[in-house]
């Protein structure tokens, strides 16, 4: 009984960290470019409600997620104009873009579907398992059966596609060219304005990517994970996905660890719901839904370990004459 | 002669009206795709919820809560520090104060009562804010990450207390049970029965009174100096003799106590019970607020009515109205942050260039 339980909690933590894990890495670009990204879970909402209805009207999945990325990018250049051109503050800019966020798609689901405010259930235009070959071979096999068909197979290709973005992130971020001047700007903006790097057009270039990258989030949470779009359905996603940014450094491999954590969380919250533990009882899911964030304090305080940000996060570039 | 800064009635007034007349125009904008006339919607919001006796006493009585809380993030604001985390400190503040109605509403007059409810909601929202403001002092932790976490925390903490503690047995709804008569604050309807039957209640005089303390402790008293010196510039407040970290607690400390006081209004002023979820948005309200008043006591006030005459309004508006529900007003909500707060300097260019136009024109009219 146990050993089903812990099985089921790595698989639900599996299939509850791509959507933090996307978004984190669309916060990575940004911030290591120098601008604050708390429009995460705006942007995550947005393109989650847009994916729903987009696949849902044209049962097709897929065009839906494109159209996610048509508008979290869109916002994320308002993010840029705000941070980068009007030189404005990040953070303001930032929860103003959530809490439009949080109301407009309320508001346009309701128009188009006259449902409270959600889609209708996508049916066939989730987007599917992959189920490896083989599986059906190896299920009567303890632990491989398990092992191949349901952490390694079984989920959908956005899954696999959040964990190999690892590698590409990190190789980008301190392999490439790109991720050099990404990083200058973020620590000393104006040192990198002297080596000829533009400063503008880097920030933009990340606030692009992390426009794409954090669709990817709200598709998958609408299209993938639930099969409909709710109201408010990211419920602090955003927020989440920025902890594990400063609970990992600003660093892609930690914040992948971080993210980890979270979805452990989250899938153990729904399993200790009302069991009985050994020593300490019945624990209340609110308190284990805790965890989390009072780690997270923690970290910040510095008592395991010193989270450093980047250097120049949250500050506009004003060019020295 | 050309001006290279604008002068204090155009950076103070004029962009932010142009600002919020941007975000309505694009608040607009989805009224008229939702298919409906955004004159006619217009027409509606002012009517309920100013020209109405009864709609602008329940614009104040919203506007009540939002002066709190705006006045919370405008203190923090002052000394450098974005407190997010007036939600959480509201929501504390809420338990505070339902902890003593639940142990004293019986026992109490009125006159102790409603005191003592107030002191344990500023006592508890200050408690909350305490942590975040003391790992910015001493720690280094960014006071916005940290209160974003708060949040959470008083969520899930929240739920906790009230579905395990404060739900009267045999109950299903989430909330504590609800006070006596006595807990009830005073309402104005009492005194001035032509503004309605309505929950505005003297929180709203205790709010103004509390815009006109911060107004004289910010710009008259040495404290306020210190306070506006360390958001200005930390490193030169310290030269200059100022205990930083001291000033960023305390500074958190009664932006925490002020969130914590917004509770009174919603609790022991209309609904007399602790619900689940009851600060509804209103700390985040009041970083809108902050921004948009400027910080200023006359500005966090006129910017509190309008955002209580948007809920009001609002509210109306989507009877009326179906395809404009109540959560287009979060939209709006929003847009003005976005307009008023994060582009604020979005016409200084075009204000300043009008600005050095009329003078020159009217320097060329003196000479010629």
């Amino acid at each position: 009984m146990e050993d089903f339980q812990f099985a089921s909690i790595v698989v639900s933590t599996i299939r509850n960290a791509p959507v933090l894990i996307f978004a984190a890495m669309a916060g990575l670009f940004a911030e290591r470019s120098g601008v604050v990204d708390i429009g995460l879970e705006g942007k995550i909402l947005a393109s989650a409600f847009v994916s729903a209805a987009v696949a849902y009207t044209y049962q097709d999945p897929w065009l839906g997620m494109a159209a996610g990325i048509l508008v979290s990018v869109a916002l994320a250049l308002v993010q840029g104009f705000v941070s980068i051109t009007q030189k404005g503050n990040q953070l303001v800019a930032g929860i103003a873009i959530n809490i439009a966020m949080s109301g407009l798609t309320f508001v346009v689901a309701q128009y188009f579907f006259q449902q409270g405010g959600r889609t209708p259930d996508l049916g066939e235009a989730r987007l599917t398992d992959i189920v490896l070959p083989g599986t059906a071979l190896l299920a009567d096999i303890p632990v491989i059966g398990w092992l191949y068909g349901s952490v390694i197979g079984g989920h959908s290709a956005l899954v696999y596609f959040a964990f190999l973005l690892l590698p590409v992130v990190h190789w980008v971020l301190f392999h490439s060219r790109f991720g050099l001047r990404l990083r200058a700007v973020g620590e000393n903006p104006h040192a990198a304005d002297a080596a000829g790097v533009s400063v503008q057009q880097t920030r933009y270039a990340a606030m692009l990517i992390a426009g794409v990258l954090c669709s990817f989030s709200g598709a998958y949470l609408s299209i993938v994970q639930s099969g409909f779009f709710l109201r408010d359905m990211s419920a602090g996603a955003g927020y989440l996905a920025l902890t594990a940014l400063v609970f990992g450094n600003w660093r892609p491999v930690h914040t992948v660890l971080g993210c980890l954590m979270f979805g452990f969380f989250g899938a153990l919250q729904i399993q200790i719901e009302g069991v009985d533990l050994p020593v300490v009882g019945r624990i209340p899911g609110s308190l284990i839904q805790m965890i989390p964030y009072v780690v997270t304090v923690i970290v910040l305080a510095g008592l395991m370990a010193k989270s450093v940000a980047p250097k120049a996060l949250g500050r506009p570039f004003v060019k020295s004459r | 002669m050309k001006t290279t800064e604008l002068p204090r009635w155009a950076s103070g007034f004029v962009l932010p009206v142009l600002n919020l007349l941007s975000a309505l125009l694009v608040a607009a904008l989805v009224i008229h795709l939702l298919g409906e006339s955004p004159v006619e919607s217009l027409h509606i919001l002012i009517n309920s919820a100013v020209i109405n006796p009864e709609g602008l006493s329940y614009t104040l009585f919203y506007a009540s809560t939002f002066i709190f809380t705006g006045l919370a993030v405008s203190v923090a604001m002052k000394a450098g520090l974005f407190n997010i985390g007036a939600e959480g400190q509201m929501y504390l503040g809420g338990l505070g104060l339902t902890i003593a109605m639940l142990s004293f509403d019986a026992t109490l007059s009125p006159w102790l009562l409603i005191p003592v409810g107030m002191l344990c909601a500023a006592l508890f929202g200050a408690g909350w804010a305490f942590l975040p403001g003391y790992l910015q002092a001493k720690r280094g932790s960014h006071v916005v990450v940290t209160t974003i976490m708060f949040n959470f925390i008083a969520a899930s903490l929240m739920n906790f207390i009230i579905v395990k503690y404060l739900i009267p047995e045999g109950d299903q709804n989430p909330a504590s049970r609800v006070f006596s008569e006595a807990a009830a604050m005073p309402r104005l309807f009492d005194w001035f029965p032509a503004l309605g039957d309505t929950p505005l209640n003297i929180s709203f005089v205790l709010a103004i009174i509390a815009l006109a303390i911060y107004g004289v402790m910010i710009s008259r008293s040495s404290w306020g100096y210190k306070l506006q010196a360390t958001g200005l510039n930390a490193h030169a407040a310290h030269y200059a003799g100022v205990r930083i970290s001291r000033t960023i607690i305390v500074a958190m400390l009664i932006s925490g106590a002020l969130a914590g006081l917004a509770a009174v209004n919603s609790i022991m002023g209309s609904t007399h019970y602790l619900s689940l979820n009851f600060p509804a948005g209103a700390g985040f309200v009041g970083i809108a607020i902050a921004l948009m008043g400027r910080q200023h006591p006359v500005g966090i006030f006129l910017s509190a009515v309008l955002f209580g005459a948007l809920i009001q309004g609002g509210f109306d508006l989507s009877l009326e109205k179906p395809n404009i529900p109540q959560e287009t007003f979060i939209f709006i909500q929003g847009l003005i942050i976005l307009f008023c707060g994060a582009m604020e300097n979005l016409y200084a260019p075009v204000v300043l260039k009008m600005i050095n136009v009329r003078n020159a024109a009217r320097s060329g009219a003196r000479k010629g």
